[in-house]
């Protein structure tokens, strides 16, 4: 039975108790992105702030969603992820975890990268659910770059503040 | 049970050689879900093969006699499924790619060149809430390409339509809706809603996609103008679908697409037109996929169609009780067989309908999850997503039993 290498006790857990969940102020950017072929559906915020060598830092992330166990949990394993990261070291992290989804279960994947993540390497067998366990990570990819060209967050002068007050703006998401 | 069996479905089985492969860990298939598409008998697959073998070529040209047998073998199949609903001619029957086609085709054909059925603003097309996006969305398109409004008769919480007469006015030229609900089996009272059509002079349309392959129909007796479906869902092969129309409104049509086989002069400034069923079969036909509907109609009709609907009456009778004795779960639609078809929509509470499908497969067992294409019909009920076993003639009470056993597995699984 191949059930139990899917449904990791990790995954459940995150499911029955998801981190994050529950859209939080302030916020850079918002999307709201859905699976069509089941109508899984995602509302999820960034925020950003300057780190200290200039490049923008994950400051935040909530989501507020609808969807299956692999779905909800990921998502919630993702913000664990991202939360506190500079935008290229996050962005690596989820060039990784795709990685994993499209390995259809022959990847060994890096405990260290990707953490409770790991969890999802049984995912990648079933070519039906790798869309449920991309959705948040899609919908923060997308909200983050958004942030990005939003509020110039690649500028190199750190000492202004660069969360001015209009700076924060609700991007619409792909419906 | 103990009413006798229409058919001996046993029997029916090994017609249908799909059914005795295993799957996931080396479980026997339990194959529930023939509302996306069904299975077939060897005799569709047969078909098909033999046509390639003796009899391939492009039908309605050429002067040599493989060409005449295919055209024979393609307009045979033709007169075929004009029987089986009862048409009035076989060039009531048009072959398209599928019944999101045969639909498209109509209102398209109401937006489109000099016809006098054009739709103008102020016009109005009445649907319901109830119907699969193929029936939803084509209307949708039609509005904004003219100007005219979209209405919609409302779900009520058992599924069934409320049928409002008071949205049924002059301005309606068109009224659409689904045969039977591709959900919760909800068969609508067609005839009904057709006078109500006709008493406006508007077309009456119904999306046949889930009636055709499981009830007798007679296009008649439901007084439709256009009933479209495809022949995937009924035994038939992927790729050709079927648009009924009487002949007046087909013949009032445009063409859809366009191209050879369809024309009777052309000019460099002008084309004229064959008339239907040919003036909406551009292309040289799919004669192979002809070969195995008509092997499909004849299979059906030989077990006989209301055995085939007794069939799948007493199999929904039983998921109803089997499923519906379960802590938990909730049926979307009519808790009885009445109008209503073989399709049973649940929710398990507490197991998003996905994990729920997840589990199912790896006991071999497949059904649909998600929210089948009828977006509206689900928020409606306020369920997000849902799980649908749909039966055909060769699913057996026993495998009714199997998906109520799974649903439990699956409780015990997710421990809800």
């Amino acid at each position: 039975m191949q059930l139990q290498d899917m449904y990791q006790e990790i995954i459940l857990d995150h499911y029955r108790n998801p981190h994050h969940k529950g859209l939080r102020d302030p916020f850079d950017a918002q999307v709201y992105h859905v699976n069509p072929t089941c109508g899984d559906e995602v509302t999820l915020r960034v925020a950003l702030k300057p780190g200290v060598d200039g490049e923008a830092v994950i400051e935040d992330v909530s989501f507020d969603s609808l969807g299956c166990s692999i779905s909800q949990a990921s998502a919630s394993v993702m913000t664990d992820l991202v939360i506190g990261k500079p935008v290229s070291e996050a962005m690596k992290i989820e060039d990784a975890f795709l990685e994993l989804m499209k390995s259809k279960g022959q990847l060994e994947p890096d405990e260290d990268v990707l953490e409770d993540a790991v969890a999802f390497a049984g995912v990648s067998k079933y070519p039906a659910r790798i869309k449920c366990a991309l959705l948040g990570w899609m919908a923060w990819k997308d909200a983050t770059a958004q942030a990005l060209s939003g509020g110039d967050f690649s500028r190199s002068d750190s000492s202004s503040d660069i969360r001015s007050e209009d700076g924060r703006s609700e991007h619409g998401g792909q419906a | 049970m103990s009413e006798v069996a229409p058919f001996d479905v046993e029997a029916v089985r090994k017609d249908f050689p799909i059914l005795s492969r295993t799957v996931r860990n080396d479980k026997p298939l339990v194959y529930l879900d023939s509302g996306a598409t069904s299975q077939h008998p060897t005799v569709v697959l047969d078909a098909e093969r033999d046509y390639y073998e003796r009899h391939n070529a492009a039908a309605h040209r050429g002067t040599h006699l493989l060409g005449e047998e295919a055209t024979e073998i393609y307009e045979g199949t033709r007169a075929k499924v004009a029987a089986f609903l009862g048409a009035a001619s076989p060039d009531e029957v048009v072959f398209t790619k599928s019944a999101t086609e045969s639909i498209n085709l109509v209102a398209f054909g109401l937006s489109s060149g000099p016809a006098s059925r054009s739709l103008k603003p102020g016009d109005e097309i009445l649907i319901s809430e109830i119907e699969h996006h193929a029936n939803l969305v084509p209307w949708q398109q039609l509005a904004l390409r003219t100007g005219a409004t979209l209405k919609w008769f409302k779900e009520l919480p058992d599924g069934r339509i409320d049928v409002d007469e008071s949205l049924v006015t002059p301005r309606t030229k068109i009224v659409a809706v689904t045969g039977q609900s591709n959900v919760t089996g909800v068969i609508p009272p067609l005839r009904e809603i057709g006078e109500l059509a006709h008493s406006v002079g508007a077309l009456f349309l119904v999306d046949g996609a889930q009636l055709v392959p499981h009830h007798p129909v007679s296009v008649a007796d439901i007084g439709a103008d256009f009933l479209a479906f495809s022949g995937h869902k009924m035994l038939g092969p992927l790729g050709l679908g079927v648009l009924y129309g009487k002949y007046a409104a087909l013949d009032a049509l445009p063409p859809f697409l366009t191209g050879g086989s369809m024309i009777e002069v052309v000019r460099m400034e002008e084309t004229t037109f064959l008339p239907p069923p040919a003036k909406f079969e551009p292309g040289v036909p799919a004669v192979a996929l002809a070969a195995g509907l008509g092997a499909a109609v004849d299979y059906l009709t030989e077990l006989g169609m209301d055995n085939v609907a007794a069939h799948e009456e007493s199999l929904t009778a039983h998921a109803l009780e089997a499923l519906g004795e379960i802590e938990g779960v909730r049926i979307l639609g009519p808790l009885t067989t009445e109008n209503r078809g073989g399709t049973v929509a649940f929710e398990v509470e507490g197991v998003h309908a996905h994990d729920v499908g997840q589990v199912l497969d790896e006991l071999g067992i497949a059904i649909r999850t998600g929210h089948h294409c009828a977006w509206p019909l689900h928020r409606t009920l306020g369920c997000q997503a849902s799980n649908r076993a749909s039966f055909y003639l060769y699913n057996t009470h026993a495998e009714v039993d199997a998906l109520a056993d799974g649903i439990r597995y699956t409780k015990k699984f997710f421990r809800v």
